[in-house]
């Protein structure tokens, strides 16, 4: 087992967001997290990269108790996030986005000119400032930058929000390319029907809690449909 | 409706009547106090008032300003003007000094306003040397080493320091009382919604410019006049003591550590401002070095100040601003 | 007023500049990755100079050996100052950082004047202050202004460099754009503000011995100091080393322009010129960032 959280529970202030989440993830898996927005899935990869403070031994990666770790140790361990909203850096050029990535220093697979053959037509937008290019432009970016950083864990959160069918085609169609590298793959995504063609397991996220799991091909449209919605 | 509205707190019902009968206490202060005692409380009065108006203006309408001593000297130096040249009388030019302050503090607020968060609090600063520097350069009112109150000469010594007093009084009062009635009014709830959410407040309807540059200009009126009644008491005034950046540093010192945002917080604050000064007069400097450190240590540990703690620890609330919403039987 | 007369004011003005310029950087650093205005900026300079002077005299060093020991002592407590009191102020609103670095104004004043009394102090340098290069022409530049202006113009190239070309400083403009994002990369966020600060204080240093070199020091000069590196920000705009080093040489030339008039109007024009470009330009001359 990579990854698990036993009995997660995470608040904002005095309002809980998360009521006993357990989740658990195998090296070389790829698992979805669905759910309606609210439900917490953002709040639960918050605790995972330590954005949010969750108790030491909620969470496990690897054999070690991370709940309450800060988020720059997190990530220097492996755990990578490819956050909502791609946040990529406006002050810093295409190319500097990716390099931020390398930061961690960790070693891998990953390399500058691995990630621009994945992503080819970056390219010919290094020199451009973080914020200049398309939204389908900026996710390749995001997802370059957390590749560089050579982790065994990636978090895609949301990555096909506000594309276009095709690009989110083409970025998910790089997802072969990193599970040949033997990476393990969370994917939260509001595309149902996208979530269970390319993951193997799938957990649904109904107002803090985990309402359905399950490998995902043998779940049914129904009962996706009532854990998702809670009815 | 299963629901009730209220204003009054457990604390409100028995704090307002008893600051109502402290204040009418305070009030016969001239027939039994001397006249240093009365000294002292009118340089708190107008410390306190000074406090008020910075607690307002940052506390609850979110603009820091370290600057506000420009309408401090401004008072003053309005207060001398009106009643050495116009020959106004002189506990007349008081108030009449906060209005000088506060019209000057329109044009002053078309050019401070343009900076927001910290470069705000120090440009306001920069206007505050603008004035002073200006002033002295004016040998009218005396340059550099400043000019004396000399018609107040005309006035007899137990008038002069009981008047004075009075109005003092009245200021400490007045400024709560401007705080409270302000905060509880829609004005008092559009300055909340500001201070929690600007952006959600600017969305319901408030008009996010002109609020600010409404409790600009009411904080530079009630500065002005602290300021004025403060030189009237002094009978002195020069441009380093009139605009000197200590009345904000002793401001924000009373503020943070009474407790910021909340009415009883900076009367709390002065107390303990003047307790220290007392006490460690003979010290020197290290009162400050002491002042600074608790003000550090306070804003890290206690940002709500000690009236705030105490609050929270004992739901205490004298001059409550909020409604409550609770369950009727 | 001559040619020659204007173009003199106009050379001593920009001389006088670059020490502002030495005084403002720091202040456009830590407020460029922190959004971080720190009230004490003045006061840190004033206590620059004080180490300064404290280390000549105490150790009876000469000059090089007065900013070899005095820059990287002012670099630590940049550095302990950051991470042990102002990170515990960000993100929680601008109220914190504002009031306690006011607090430790206030501190940095009062102690100095416990340790040095309110006596004017300056830096001997065996000559150095009153030497001069003739210009030709009846034109003079004091040595001492000229190695101050080429410090700054060195310290700017110098930061520009570490913002624009180094890992640290794409790290310092990744932090300034998105604190969470950064913190995903690996990157701790706390050293990187205590770097900040500390290379802020380090210029702050150098500034600090250039001021005690050039004129007496007292420990309430602080607040002038942080209103004259403020407004060579603003002046220049936010976000650009080169913007403040122009906005600082602007304010030099106003104040020496102030100063010829009247002695008493120096500074005041200075403080007039700043009013008049926040009325025109409220963001500055060559502003760079997006806010």
């Amino acid at each position: 087992m990579l990854l698990s959280t036993r009995h997660l529970e995470a608040f904002y202030g005095d309002f809980q967001a998360l009521f006993g989440i357990d989740f658990e993830i195998d090296p070389g898996e790829v698992v979805a997290i669905i759910g309606a927005n609210g439900a917490g899935k953002s709040t639960f990869l918050k605790a995972l990269s330590g954005l949010l403070k969750a108790p030491r031994d909620r969470i496990w990666f690897d054999g070690r108790a991370i709940g309450g770790m800060p988020a720059c140790e997190i990530a220097r361990l492996g755990i990578s996030m490819v956050p909502e909203g791609r946040r990529l850096f406006p002050s810093l050029s295409v190319r500097e986005n990716l390099s931020i990535g390398t930061h961690s220093g960790r070693r891998g697979p990953w390399t500058p000119e691995r990630v621009l053959g994945l992503f080819p037509v970056l390219r010919e937008l290094l020199s451009l400032p973080g914020n200049a290019i398309s939204g389908g432009q900026q996710q390749m970016v995001a997802i370059g930058r957390a590749l560089l950083a050579n982790p065994r864990l990636l978090i895609c959160d949301e990555i096909s929000l506000g594309l276009a069918p095709v690009a989110v085609k083409g970025l998910y169609d790089t997802l072969p390319a990193m599970l040949a590298e033997g990476m393990t793959l969370i994917i939260v995504e509001q595309d149902v029907g996208l979530a269970q063609r390319v993951t193997q397991r799938l957990y649904c996220f109904q107002e803090g809690r985990v309402s359905l799991q399950g490998r995902s091909g043998e779940l049914s449209r129904s009962a996706i449909s009532r854990a998702y919605f809670g009815v | 409706m299963p629901y009730e509205i209220h204003r009054s707190t457990r604390t409100s019902r028995i704090g307002v009547p008893l600051t109502i009968l402290g204040t009418a206490v305070l009030g016969s202060l001239p027939w039994w106090a001397d006249s240093s005692t009365l000294r002292l409380f009118v340089e708190f009065a107008c410390m306190l008032a000074y406090a008020q108006m910075w607690n307002l203006l940052a506390g609850y309408a979110g603009l820091v300003s370290v600057g506000q001593q420009a309408y401090f000297g401004i008072g003053g130096y309005a207060l001398f003007g009106l009643a050495e040249t116009a020959h106004v009388p002189p506990f007349l030019c008081v108030p009449l000094s906060g209005l000088i302050a506060a019209l000057i503090a329109v044009p002053t607020s078309r050019v401070v306003f343009r900076l927001h968060g910290g470069y705000f609090a120090i440009g306001t600063w920069v206007v505050a040397e603008v004035f002073r520097l200006a002033i002295a350069n004016v040998s009218v009112v005396g340059g550099g080493s400043g000019t004396s109150l000399t018609v107040m000469g005309d006035i007899a010594r137990s008038t002069r320091e009981w008047t004075t007093y009075w109005l003092a009084l009245a200021l400490a009062a007045g400024s709560i009382a401007l705080l409270y009635g302000l905060l509880r009014s829609r004005f008092g709830l559009a300055l909340f919604a500001i201070r929690d959410n600007e952006r959600a407040a600017a969305s319901q309807g408030v008009d996010i410019g002109s609020t600010k540059l409404r409790i600009y200009l009411v904080t530079a009126f009630g500065c002005g006049v602290a300021g004025a009644l403060y030189f009237l008491m002094n009978l002195r005034i020069s441009p380093d003591a009139a605009f000197g950046v200590n009345w904000t540093a002793y401001a924000i010192f009373i503020v943070v550590i009474g407790g910021i945002g909340s009415i009883e917080g900076p009367i709390v604050g002065a107390v303990i401002f003047f307790a220290l000064r007392e006490t460690l007069a003979d010290f020197g400097t290290g009162y400050l070095i002491v002042l600074g450190a608790l003000a550090v240590v306070t804003m890290l540990r206690f940002p709500q100040g000690l009236w705030g703690w105490l609050a929270d620890r004992f739901d205490l609330n004298v001059f409550p601003v909020r409604r409550r919403i609770s369950k009727s039987d | 007023m001559s040619l020659l007369g204007a173009l003199d004011m106009l050379l001593q003005g920009v001389l006088t500049g670059g020490l502002y310029a030495l005084f403002a950087i720091g202040l456009s650093l830590m407020f460029g990755v922190m959004r971080l205005v720190n009230i004490a900026h003045g006061d840190v300079i004033v206590l620059g100079a004080f180490l300064g002077i404290a280390v000549s005299a105490g150790a009876g060093v000469g000059l090089l050996p007065v900013f070899l020991l005095v820059v990287p002592a002012m670099f630590a407590l940049g550095y302990v100052l950051q991470r042990g009191v102002l990170n515990a102020t960000l993100g929680r609103g601008i109220l914190p950082p504002l009031l306690v670095s006011f607090g430790v104004s206030i501190m940095i004043e009062n102690i100095l004047l416990e340790l040095f009394s309110a006596d004017a102090r300056s830096l001997k340098a065996g000559g150095l202050e009153t030497q001069s290069i003739s210009l030709g022409a009846g034109l003079a530049v004091g040595l001492l202004p000229m190695l101050t202006f080429s410090a700054a113009l060195l310290c700017t190239v110098a930061l520009e460099y570490l913002f624009r070309r180094t890992p640290l400083g794409r790290a310092f403009r990744a932090a300034s754009d998105d604190l969470e994002a950064v913190q995903l990369q690996g990157i701790d966020h706390r050293k990187v503000f205590a770097l900040a600060t500390a290379v802020a204080f380090a210029v702050v240093a150098v500034a600090g011995i250039c001021l005690a070199l050039r004129t007496t020091v007292t420990p309430s000069d602080g607040p002038g100091y942080l209103l004259y590196s403020f407004e060579a920000v603003i002046i220049g705009g936010l976000g650009s080393f080169w913007g403040t080093f122009i906005g600082a040489l602007i304010l030099g030339v106003a104040q020496a322009a102030g100063f010829h008039w009247d002695p008493g109007w120096g500074v005041l024009v200075g403080h007039l010129a700043f009013l008049s470009v926040l009325l025109v330009r409220p963001r500055g001359l060559f502003p760079r960032t997006r806010d």
